[in-house]
Order: C-alpha cells, then sequence, then structure tokens
C-alpha cells in the first residue's frame, strides 16, 4: 500500500543545511498499521509530511515514495489527497477557531467536489461518536477530545484509504486518550483504513500497530514487530534504552544510558 | 506537630470567581508532607497545580484560598504577609515549573540567574556566589559549567534547561520542592536523566518533594506516596506500591486506560464517570 525507498530530506543550502532524514525505507501493507516511534528531531514527523506532501518548499526531497501504485511526483494528485487524510498532534492548532464545525467538516468535501456534504457531515460526525449539535459549534465551545474527533471526522470525510497519524492523543488526558485510540480501532475495522502512526510513546504503538521503526536523528534504527518489540528482542542498544525508559523510573538503569549522537 | 512534618495542609480550598460564576479549583486538600517524595497525581482539571500553586501563595488573581490550616515548618503561610511570603518562597519552598523555554529569563545568563537565586537570600560575596554557581551546575551533570554559566537559555537544549532550573531552585538550599510537571516536555530518556538529578539531590540534603504529574507510570515509579486528584478533591491516597490495588474507582480506571507494552490490541477500558465522586468525601488516612 505505502511503499517508501531511500527517502531524504534535507532543509536549507550549504553549511545551514540540515540532514532531517537520512535514506528511510519502509513498507506497509493495506489494513496495517505502522507506528513510527523516535525521540524529538529524530525526523519520524519530517517522514510523514513528505509522504503527505506538505513540507515546506525550502526542503528538498529525494527517494521513492508509491502509495497504492501510485507513484508519487513533486505534486500530490486530487486523488491522492482524497485517498490520504491525515490527523495532527493539536487538536487546537489544526481546526480554524473561526470556522464552525460544520464548516471545517464540509470544506475537505467542498474541495473534493463531493455530493451530499450535509449527509456527510452528519455521518461523519456520528461516526466519531458527536451528535448532530455539534456541527454548529466553534472548536472553543468544545473539549479536547471532542476537537480530536472532529479532526478524526473532517479526515473521514473524503473516504480516505490511509490516514496519517501525527501524535494524534500527546496532547490529551490518558482517559480521553484511550477513547481516542479505541475510535481508531474502530474505524480501521470498519473501514480497512492503513495508518501510519508517529508517536514516541512505544505503549500506544505497541497498542495500536503490528510494527514499527525506531528512528534516531533522521535514520531508522530498526524496524521490527509490535511481537519482538513486547518480546525484548531488539537487538539495537538504542531501541533497548526507549524501551527501558518507557518501563519508568529506575535509579540504577538510568545510570547505564548513554548518549547516542 | 511532629518535627518530621515538613508541610501540614488542611482543607485547602482554592475558588476563583468568575464571570459564569464561582469555580472550584481546590475543595478541601489536606496532607502532610514529610522527607519523602510525595506525587500528585490527576487528570487536566483536577486542580492539581493549583494546590502546588495555593502553598506557595501564587494563586493568580481573581482566585481567593482558604484552608484550616497551612504551615511549614511551623509557620502560618495562609495569613502570612507578602515579606514573610518572600522568605519562605526559594529558601523554604521552591518551585520547578514545566518548561524552561518560559520560565528562564532569556536576557540573562544562566549564571546570573542562578546566582541571583542565591544572592537574594544569602549575603555572599559576588565570588563565592560564582563558586557557588559552579558547584551546583556540576551536581546538576552538567558538564562544562564555566561554559554554560555564559550562555543564554537558548542556547542550552530542553534537557540542560530544567536542570539549569533544577539548579536555580536547589542553590537557596530550600527544604520543600514543588515540581510541578517538571519533565513532561522533555524526550523520556532525558527526561528520566533528570529526575534521577532530582531524586539524588533530594535524597542528599534530606529534602521533601510534592511531584506534580499527570504521567501516572512515572509517578509510580518516582515517588513514595501518591495523591489521585480528581475535580479539586483528593479521591485516594496510596503508597506507589499499592497503586495497582488501589481501591477507587477512579484510580482504577485511570491505570487500565493507560495502553501496556505486554498488552494485547484489545478495546482499552474506558473511564466511566461516577456523578457520586464529585460528593463523596475525600480520601481518609
Amino acid at each position: 500500500m505505502i511503499d517508501i525507498e531511500g527517502l531524504d530530506v534535507v532543509f536549507g543550502h550549504g553549511k545551514n543545511s540540515f540532514h532531517a532524514v537520512r535514506d528511510v525505507s519502509l513498507r506497509v501493507e493495506k489494513g496495517q498499521s505502522f507506528g513510527l516511534v523516535g525521540e524529538s528531531g529524530s525526523g519520524k514527523t519530517t517522514v510523514l509530511r513528505a509522504l503527505a506532501g506538505i513540507l515546506e518548499r525550502v526542503a528538498r526531497v529525494s527517494g521513492d515514495m508509491t502509495v497504492a501504485e501510485e507513484t508519487l511526483l513533486r505534486h500530490r494528485s486530487q486523488s491522492f489527497r482524497r485517498r490520504v487524510q491525515m490527523v495532527f498532534q493539536d487538536p487546537f492548532g489544526s481546526l480554524h477557531p473561526r470556522h464552525t464545525v460544520d464548516t471545517i467538516l464540509s470544506e475537505p468535501a467542498r474541495v473534493h467536489k463531493l455530493d451530499r456534504i450535509e449527509q456527510r457531515v452528519v455521518h461523519a460526525l456520528e461516526e466519531v461518536g458527536l451528535d448532530a449539535s455539534f456541527r454548529f459549534r466553534y472548536p472553543h465551545q468544545i473539549s479536547g477530545g471532542q476537537r480530536q474527533r472532529v479532526s478524526v471526522a473532517r479526515a473521514l470525510i473524503t473516504g480516505p484509504e490511509i490516514i496519517l497519524l501525527d501524535e494524534p492523543t500527546s496532547a490529551l488526558d490518558v482517559s480521553v486518550q484511550a477513547e481516542v485510540l479505541n475510535l481508531l480501532m474502530r474505524l480501521k475495522r470498519e473501514h480497512g483504513l492503513t495508518y501510519i502512526l508517529v508517536s514516541h510513546n512505544l505503549a500506544v504503538v505497541a497498542h495500536m500497530c503490528e510494527s514499527l521503526s525506531v528512528m534516531q536523528n533522521g535514520s531508522v534504527v530498526e524496524t521490527m514487530s509490535v511481537q519482538q518489540l513486547r518480546e525484548h528482542s531488539s537487538t539495537m542498544p538504542y531501541t533497548q534504552q526507549l524501551l527501558t525508559a518507557s518501563l519508568g523510573y529506575d535509579r540504577t538503569a538510568i545510570d547505564a544510558f548513554e548518549e547516542f549522537a | 506537630m511532629s518535627d518530621s512534618k515538613l508541610l501540614i495542609v488542611e482543607d485547602l480550598h482554592v475558588t476563583y470567581n468568575t464571570p459564569t460564576g464561582l469555580v472550584r479549583a481546590v475543595s478541601g486538600v489536606s496532607f502532610e508532607l514529610g522527607h519523602e517524595k510525595l506525587g500528585i497525581v490527576g487528570e487536566s482539571g483536577s486542580g492539581k497545580s493549583q494546590t502546588g500553586r495555593a502553598i506557595l501563595g501564587l494563586t493568580a488573581t481573581g482566585g481567593t484560598v482558604g484552608a484550616r490550616r497551612l504551615a511549614f515548618k511551623g509557620t502560618n503561610l495562609l495569613n502570612a504577609s507578602e515579606r514573610t511570603m518572600r522568605q519562605v518562597r526559594g529558601s523554604g519552598i521552591s518551585m520547578i515549573m514545566q518548561d524552561p523555554k518560559y520560565s528562564l529569563n532569556p536576557v540573562m545568563t544562566v549564571g546570573s540567574q542562578i546566582e541571583e537565586a542565591l544572592l537574594i537570600h544569602n549575603r555572599t560575596s559576588k565570588r563565592v556566589a560564582r563558586e557557588r554557581t559552579y558547584e551546583m551546575l556540576r551536581a546538576v551533570k552538567i558538564r562544562e559549567p564555566e561554559r554554560v554559566y555564559k550562555a543564554y537559555p537558548h542556547e542550552v537544549s530542553g534537557g540542560m534547561g530544567q536542570r539549569i532550573m533544577i539548579a536555580m531552585m536547589m542553590i537557596p538550599e530550600p527544604a520543600i520542592i514543588i515540581a510541578d510537571e517538571p519533565t513532561s516536555a522533555l524526550d523520556v530518556t532525558v527526561q528520566l536523566q533528570v529526575l534521577a538529578v532530582l531524586d539524588d539531590m533530594i535524597s542528599e540534603r534530606g529534602m521533601g518533594l510534592i511531584f506534580i504529574s499527570h504521567d501516572l507510570n512515572l509517578i509510580a515509579s518516582f515517588c513514595d506516596r501518591i495523591l489521585i486528584m480528581y475535580d479539586g478533591r483528593v479521591v485516594e491516597e496510596c503508597t506507589a506500591a499499592e497503586l495497582e490495588q488501589a481501591q477507587h474507582p477512579y484510580t482504577r480506571g485511570l491505570v487500565n486506560c493507560l495502553p501496556r507494552l505486554d498488552g494485547g490490541q484489545d478495546e482499552l477500558p474506558v473511564l466511566k464517570r461516577d456523578p457520586s465522586w464529585l460528593t463523596t468525601p475525600g480520601a481518609t488516612r
């Protein structure tokens, strides 16, 4: 479904250039959830944005990307934009503060010239567990969890096959996170969606995905199945350290931490 | 009052008068702090940060703080003058905030900010202050204290910024540190390294720590004792080791709704909020 081969992303030129993604390759089968894990600055979000084609102009992208037999060129086709949608981390920053939920949800439908927009909006809200009364509210009038549900509804409205999830729950309380993760799992089952999930939280990735890549300094350190992650059978010291750290505070383990540069 | 209790909080209330009515941010929180690491955990809006701020008299304008008792080593903090509070803040109780990007002064060098914290509370010469600052920077595991001393906050990383905050808060040698989400903005490995620095200093100096966080796993593994807050109240108090056997349905709900590394891909149990949690009295001790 998704095939990335030798992806490189460089920001800027000459002395000030920054090599954000180095030779990243990954494959995601249809109906799979694939996790991209790493600390801040590891390039995980940049991979996602490069795939979606929403990187800033100054970024130089090279490598081959294929999504559902469509080779991606510099500009994404209209059909790609309909079939691949994205949910962002911050439900405060990613919804227009002066647009009602109705406007937010109908805009992608209008852009893609879909029919029966009103029905689609109501249906999308229903699918994310919000009733029709939310249509005429503004983002500031609803909670963070409800806002993230609206973001998911906006992604669903074009009938996508792939949803790119960029830290979809890291701004939410844990009880709300559980609800949103359950929602994403249910939608995936019902619609046969394919996910790429970017997260710094190993437990979230282990819960949602079948396989994952660990990224560090722009490169993929290791790609493995979640089963292998659970069995602690990773061979790379960086992954092992990340795993130890995600288990909580352990004074003696911390002294053994290394700097990976 | 026994000597081992550094802080006594009894029936603390914080209310805000807003145009839409009275908002009770904290209603009836009681606890004692000894030489230990006490965690306060709760979701956003549970009143955990408001509790920390009220202790230091940092409640925002418009807020009213009331309590049966709020005492730091026998000093009543409740109706204390600003003069007394200035004495307490820093040298008695100090606070580490969440994000070093916003809580360090961007136009002062790191060194002069740390020195300032010392010079306000102690009469020492500039030279001694500088020596102590170097010492402190080394204590928080900063490898090149001379370079960092001259640096501005934007020139250091997030993890280092937070260590600088710890150095600044520790230098007046307070008895209590209140840390409000001190490492939530950091990567997980850096987070643990910063906590290890804090942990070592607290046990070496025999201080008390109030650690405020939303991260249940972190609090359970880092602290000795935990207060679980919901809607301005403490619904349960337990030792960190007992968290898995917690009794209150809210605590159990919080523990269960976390995705687990070793768990399956089944539905996560969702927290069902019970209105009775809002009315039953707080945890009994």
